[in-house]
């Protein structure tokens, strides 16, 4: 608790910020401002101090212990600081299938911090997270919030550079089947006919 | 429509069971991922919000919802339970506040269409919205969007700011005196809010934990007030049942499955990827057809997500029509239309305990059946097994532990991990007996990664 008399308090000079989120909801619906306020402080601080805990309870006129609640049952909110560079590796069947498993291996070799772990400097923080919804493009790597599809070895070493250069590239969206546009939605309905395969 | 369901193979009355069917046109991702089409220039230029107008002006609520009830509509989040009788199953209007709620919590290994809508169609979700909140008659709608999906958000937040302003959302939408406003709620990682009791809870700011049923949602949902909850893709295929009818919709399909639906392929397939077909399309046309087959020998599949028992690679399961009927038949299910294909090299213990590690992982800890058999007991005895330790003693335990947890957990989550775990025994026996038997799995391929 001796953090709250060291740093200053998050959301004092945020008024119209919190104002907002809680207009999002009706009045005795207020408490549902609880993960969006979360977000505010994990954004900004990359984690979620006591501190903030206990300033977004009093916002909320419920108890802290019940925001810490919320904070330990969903596993984008962290405890403990994650790096400038958050390395989130989908672990799920379909990225496994595309080599995640490899992936976060050479993430570890490179980085020298395991799941869960943040480097000295801060910099990298690594987390191997469930399914992200990119199945068809994988291996997917989230980096803080953009993903980072189809990486491949030599597009893991490329991301790593630039990142420990401290550019981070443009998502790189991959795309297939009806995704990848009207055209190409057109070519395969036209183009469908012909390719029946057979088992094996 | 009795002449949908004619039998005298009269070509222009058979039902559409096949994208190669000419009379089939792909709807709902018509302009995904076609660059701006996120913007309400390009939606409203390519016919965007006609729909919601035509039910707004033309149509009173209860005839909207007797059209999404004749399309026999079934919600397209895993279940396929009827549209139109979940949004009958509403109380008469009292005056309180009805709430319409969308789950974006897309979470399903293997699932990934919900996404790309949200990416790059939002008006198409936020026009649904209007027309199902018109239909229930709710003036609120909240969208549940899971907590990584950032982009999706961003584009969703955006395109209902456009909206607003444009007349489309607040208190005369489209001029009316219909009044629709939406509210976008991020998750933050954690697959139990998918289901919709949990999803209730983490919008009131609670932990995830699922809630008793009933009372079901439309009797007391978010806030106790009368709630009806519907996947994005639900809402984006009412856009289209209201602008081309009940009659084209269910002119696609079988009996007891009609319309268009998104499918999904993952897995080491040529063309991975997010495919629309009408319902009763083969397994066969959606991964050999679009998905261009698998890229190596392939001995299995799940059908729809890794909640869906999987199923092995013949020509018995690949020409099956995908229907929520032949497919509870076959004994599996069409869940989220996430079809994984399994290569013959993964072995099987070690698919599957990916699989388990997942559901171990998402398991919210609420009741004793899903904590100790599914997030505890069951990855602990697979990683026996890949150690090389296992018995046959440990596969009967195996066995024996997920019979017993079938239906007796708190919600869904523990029947999704023992129901696949259940069907890769039944199929892939042969490789478990090899596992013990060998301390080594009959499959020893580990590095997928690719160039």
């Amino acid at each position: 608790m001796v953090e709250l008399d060291t740093i200053p308090p998050f959301f004092v000079d945020k008024r119209e910020l919190v104002d907002e989120i809680l207009g999002r909801y009706p009045e005795y619906g207020r408490r549902s401002a609880v993960m969006p306020l979360l977000w505010e402080v994990q954004r900004a601080e990359r984690h979620i101090s006591e501190a903030r805990i206990n300033e977004i309870a009093e916002i909320l006129d419920i108890h802290p212990t019940e925001v810490k609640g919320v904070v330990s049952f969903y596993s984008e909110y962290h405890g403990e600081p994650v790096g400038t560079y958050h390395l989130q590796v989908c672990a799920t069947l379909s990225c496994s299938l595309a080599g995640s498993d490899q992936l976060y291996d050479h993430l570890v070799d490179e980085l020298g911090i395991v799941n869960g772990e943040t480097d000295h400097e801060g910099r990298f923080s690594i987390q191997k997270v469930e399914c992200l919804g990119s199945c068809g493009t994988g291996p997917v790597l989230q980096v803080n919030d953009i993903y980072y599809e189809r990486v491949g070895r030599s597009r893991c070493d490329s991301l790593l550079e630039a990142l420990k250069r401290d550019e981070m590239p443009e998502a790189w969206r991959e795309r297939g089947g009806d995704n990848e546009g009207e055209s190409k939605a057109a070519f395969l309905r036209n183009g469908a006919g012909g390719g029946e395969g057979g088992a094996e | 429509m009795s002449d949908v369901t004619d039998t005298t193979h009269d070509a222009s009355t058979r039902p559409i069971t096949s994208r190669r069917d000419p009379r089939y046109e792909v709807v709902m991702y018509r302009h995904v991922g076609v660059e701006g089409a996120h913007t309400l220039d390009y939606y409203r230029s390519h016919g965007g919000y006609e729909a919601a107008r035509k039910a707004l002006s033309q149509m009173s609520p209860s005839q909207v919802i007797d059209e999404v009830k004749a399309s026999k509509l079934r919600g397209r989040g895993g279940a396929g339970f009827p549209t139109g009788v979940k949004w009958s199953f509403m109380p008469p209007v009292d005056g309180r506040q009805r709430l319409l709620v969308v789950n974006a919590d897309e979470s399903e290994p293997g699932s990934f269409k919900d996404r790309y809508i949200m990416e790059d169609d939002p008006h198409q979700l936020i026009e649904g919205m209007i027309i199902g909140c018109y239909a229930i008659q709710a003036t609120k709608g909240m969208v549940y969007i899971r907590g990584e999906y950032v982009k999706g958000y961003e584009r969703l937040v955006g395109a209902i700011r456009e909206a607003r302003q444009a007349g489309l959302l607040g208190r005369n939408v489209l001029g009316t005196d219909v009044e629709v406003d939406i509210t976008v709620h991020r998750g933050a990682g954690a697959y139990i809010c998918g289901e919709e009791t949990a999803l209730m809870n983490s919008l009131e700011g609670l932990r995830g934990n699922p809630r008793l049923k009933p009372p079901f949602p439309a009797q007391a949902g978010v806030y106790g007030l009368p709630t009806t909850i519907n996947n994005v893709t639900t809402m984006t295929s009412v856009v289209h049942i209201v602008s081309r009818g009940a009659d084209w919709f269910a002119s696609m399909g079988t009996e007891d499955s009609k319309g268009t639906k998104l499918y999904q392929v993952s897995g080491p397939v040529e063309r991975p990827g997010v495919y629309e077909l009408p319902m009763g399309a083969t397994f066969r046309e959606l991964i050999y057809d679009l998905a261009g087959g698998p890229k190596e020998p392939a001995k299995g599949f799940f059908p729809g997500g890794s909640s869906t028992p999987p199923l092995p690679w013949t020509d018995e399961y690949l020409d099956l029509p995908m229907t929520y009927d032949a497919m509870a038949k076959s004994g599996s299910m069409l869940g989220t239309g996430g079809v994984i294909v399994i290569p013959r090299e993964k072995d099987i213990v070690s698919a599957m305990y990916n699989v388990v590690r997942f559901y171990a992982h998402e398991s919210c800890g609420k009741c004793t059946p899903c904590r100790e058999g599914i997030a505890t007991w069951l990855p602990k005895m697979y990683q026996k097994l890949l150690a090389g330790l296992g018995t046959r003693e440990d596969l009967s335990l195996i066995e024996d532990m997920v019979r017993n947890n079938r239906g007796t957990a708190f919600c869904p989550l523990a029947d999704a991990c023992a129901m696949p775990v259940q069907a890769s025994f039944k199929w892939f026996r042969d490789e478990y007996e090899y596992i013990v038997d060998n301390g080594k799995p009959m499959y020893t391929k580990s590095d997928w990664w690719q160039a």
